[in-house]
């Protein structure tokens, strides 16, 4: 999940009778699932609350070009190269459409990226981790860009209107992620050397749990969970969706002749799921406190690219200004 | 930092059909802009043309006006070719 | 060094050159000057590898040693490669890395409209569709030389110092005209004698619409591609470019 313990400012979800007028009929709205429009008035908690969750999920795609960004100069074949480089150029891509769908509430994009770059806003713990070999960049397709879709595919039907066309627009386009990393996987299980799938089981190794984290901590320890499936902004809770995750990949990682470092894996019988050990979650908030193997890294090249940039947005400001200057004469 | 404009953009999909909102980006003019928007918003061949117009030129409709402006026209189905009854024998019309 | 028939040598050079230039691109990720951007400059890098595998496997067919196109790119040495020096240069601050695009797709987009008309049918079929890539790249580059030259005078020192850096190198767009004498007589390079004259055409249009003095006519100096004389950089760049291929020999990604 690309969103992660997204603060709504709500210890509670509040029952429509202690609601005001407005607030009634914006949450009666929701109810009937009736999408909100930048323009349509709403809680102030709510428009807060997306724009924390918007931009996170902004911030994850941009910084998350910077794992593959490290192998894309290293790519091993023409084939592999062309298909990182769309990738990657698809998570830009994604970036701005969410950044497009928070700026309808009112944000400014320059600013919420300096609360990144200043460490006030999050993105996904996940891209702080490092990528070590080149399976990583099947695995980030297979597992990171899947974890993200099984947030993403509900998230279509968010109330806001803008999010949601967001996400479809992105769901659409990121079909192919997931299905590239997994083959390239698969090729390297089936056709590759015991180098290669050697370099399969370590990176799977690496970023089975790390994935699993993605989806936020378990719905006890979701404060803010209630109130943001309540403006269906969230659809599903944490576990829930990390339920249909793991169900859905073990499969596949069978296929592929791997493991997963869980002793504790067994399938239930009896409830059609996988169980799965325990998740280390001090390793999750120490990630989220910035001290994850590369936080420092990633937003320091994040930040900059963004200064070392400041002149060449300000030639194009100033040129433009010229132009139009020289234009009216 | 000198901050960019915020431009809407809207692509026209097909030949013949309306351009549509897509989205934003940001640019320090409209050429830019349109540039911008073609990376953007055309990867996948979407389309043909591109307009783009500063977010600040557009003017919507508040949601309090909504029904004002909008609800006067659904009772008004003396405008659509289904409120018309006419015999079998006329055929397609 | 293995050298080739001159037809072969040129689409080398086309290849490897676009080859190069991709891979200079891959390096940004992550790092150009606002987010937009990142989408162009990888746009143009995605155009770019795609031109030259196309290069590169019609290069293979007529070296016919059962080497593929990939072979090509990721288990020829430096001095196999026949890239213009121009584009293995480092990619510096974001005006040294539009000087170079722009003197590079200037001179591609000359190139290219030149091969369109090519007697030889895949030469043409692969110059008609990378041209009005290239052009669409020019286009971009251009605007970018203008806005950093006539935009704030930190832009126009920097883009000029950037023009002056790597103007060094724009020696090598006067090819030697024995190599393509013969095939510009044969129809398979058109107007390949005024390939030079068209690209300081561009050239010197834009950069004066961007307020920057044109250095003097580079000197030409034994370094050259086309032959396998190349800067430092490019071994540097084919080492982590080759790495996984050359790693693991037996590989298959």
């Amino acid at each position: 999940m690309y969103a992660q313990m997204v603060e709504t400012g709500s210890k509670g979800v509040r029952d429509l009778e202690s609601m005001s007028d407005q607030e009634r009929a914006f949450q009666e709205r929701v109810d009937a699932d009736i999408k909100i429009e930048a323009k349509n008035w709403m809680p102030e908690a709510y428009r807060k609350t997306l724009i924390r969750q918007i931009s996170q999920h902004a911030h994850s795609e941009i910084v998350g070009m910077l794992p593959e960004g490290n192998w894309v100069t290293r790519a091993p074949s023409l084939k592999r190269k062309l298909q990182l480089m769309a990738k990657i150029q698809d998570e830009a891509g994604h970036g701005l459409y969410l950044y497009s769908a928070m700026e309808t509430l009112g944000a400014d994009r320059d600013e919420e990226v300096q609360k990144m770059h200043e460490g006030k806003a999050k993105y996904s713990s996940i891209f702080n981790y490092p990528t070590l070999n080149w399976a990583d960049m099947g695995t980030i397709g297979w597992l990171v860009d899947g974890a993200a879709i099984v947030n993403q595919v509900p998230l279509q039907r968010t109330s806001y209107g803008p999010y949601a066309r967001a996400m479809i627009r992105v769901c659409k386009e990121e079909s192919f992620h997931q299905r590239q990393g997994y083959e390239i996987l698969l090729h390297m299980m089936t056709h590759g050397n015991e180098a290669q799938k050697a370099m399969v089981q370590d990176s799977i190794n690496r970023f089975w749990w790390p994935v699993l984290m993605m989806f936020g901590p378990s719905d006890a320890n979701s404060p803010n969970s209630a109130q943001s499936m309540a403006w269906k902004i969230k659809r599903h809770s944490n576990d829930e969706l990390r339920q249909r995750f793991i169900d859905q990949t073990i499969p596949q990682l069978q296929i592929l002749g791997c493991t997963v470092p869980d002793p504790d894996l067994k399938y239930n019988e009896e409830t059609g799921h996988w169980e799965f050990g325990d998740i280390e979650w001090s390793e999750f908030y120490e990630v989220l406190k910035g001290n994850g193997p590369c936080n420092k890294e990633r937003v320091a090249q994040r930040k900059k690219a963004i200064d070392e940039g400041a002149w060449v947005r300000e030639a194009a400001v100033a040129y433009a200004k010229k132009k139009q200057q020289r234009n009216a004469a | 930092m000198a901050d960019w404009t915020l431009f809407e953009v809207f692509v026209r999909s097909k030949h013949g059909l309306n351009h549509k909102h897509v989205g934003s980006v940001h640019a320090a003019d409209a050429e830019m802009a349109i540039e911008n928007a073609r990376e953007l918003y055309t990867r996948r061949s979407e389309g043909v043309s591109i307009w783009v117009v500063p977010s600040t030129a557009i003017t919507a409709t508040a949601s309090d006006e909504k029904e004002a402006l909008f609800d006067p026209a659904d009772d008004k189905v003396y405008r659509h070719a289904s409120f018309y009854e006419l015999p079998d024998e006329v055929g397609h019309m | 060094m293995t050298r080739y028939d001159d037809l072969t040598e040129l689409l080398l050079q086309l290849g490897d050159s676009a080859m190069v230039q991709a891979q200079r691109l891959c390096e940004l990720v992550g790092g150009a000057p606002a987010l937009e951007e990142e989408v162009a400059l990888m746009n143009v890098g995605l155009d770019l590898v795609g031109q030259a595998r196309n290069w590169l496997e019609y290069a293979a067919e007529r070296i016919n040693d059962g080497r593929t196109a990939d072979d090509l790119v990721f288990l020829r040495d430096s001095s196999d490669y026949c890239n213009l020096l121009l584009v293995e240069l480092p990619n510096g601050d974001f005006g040294v890395t539009i000087a170079k695009q722009f003197l590079f797709d200037s001179w591609h987009y000359a190139m290219l409209q030149s091969l369109s008309g090519s007697s030889d049918e895949r030469i043409a079929a692969v110059a008609t569709k990378s041209f009005k890539e290239v052009t669409y790249h020019l286009r971009r580059s251009s605007e970018w030389v203008k806005r950093l030259g006539d935009g704030t005078d930190e832009s126009h020192q920097r883009m000029q110092a950037a023009i002056d850096q790597v103007w060094h190198y724009s020696f090598e767009f006067s090819m030697p005209t024995e190599h393509l004498a013969a095939l510009e007589a044969e129809g398979v390079f058109p107007a390949a004698s005024t390939v030079h004259e068209r690209w300081s055409e561009t050239v010197k249009a834009v950069l004066s619409e961007a307020t920057l003095t044109q250095p003097e006519a580079a000197a030409r100096n034994y370094l050259s591609g086309r032959e396998g004389l190349h800067t430092e950089s490019l071994g540097y760049i084919l080492a982590e470019m080759q790495f996984l291929p050359r790693a693991y020999p037996d590989a298959n990604w």
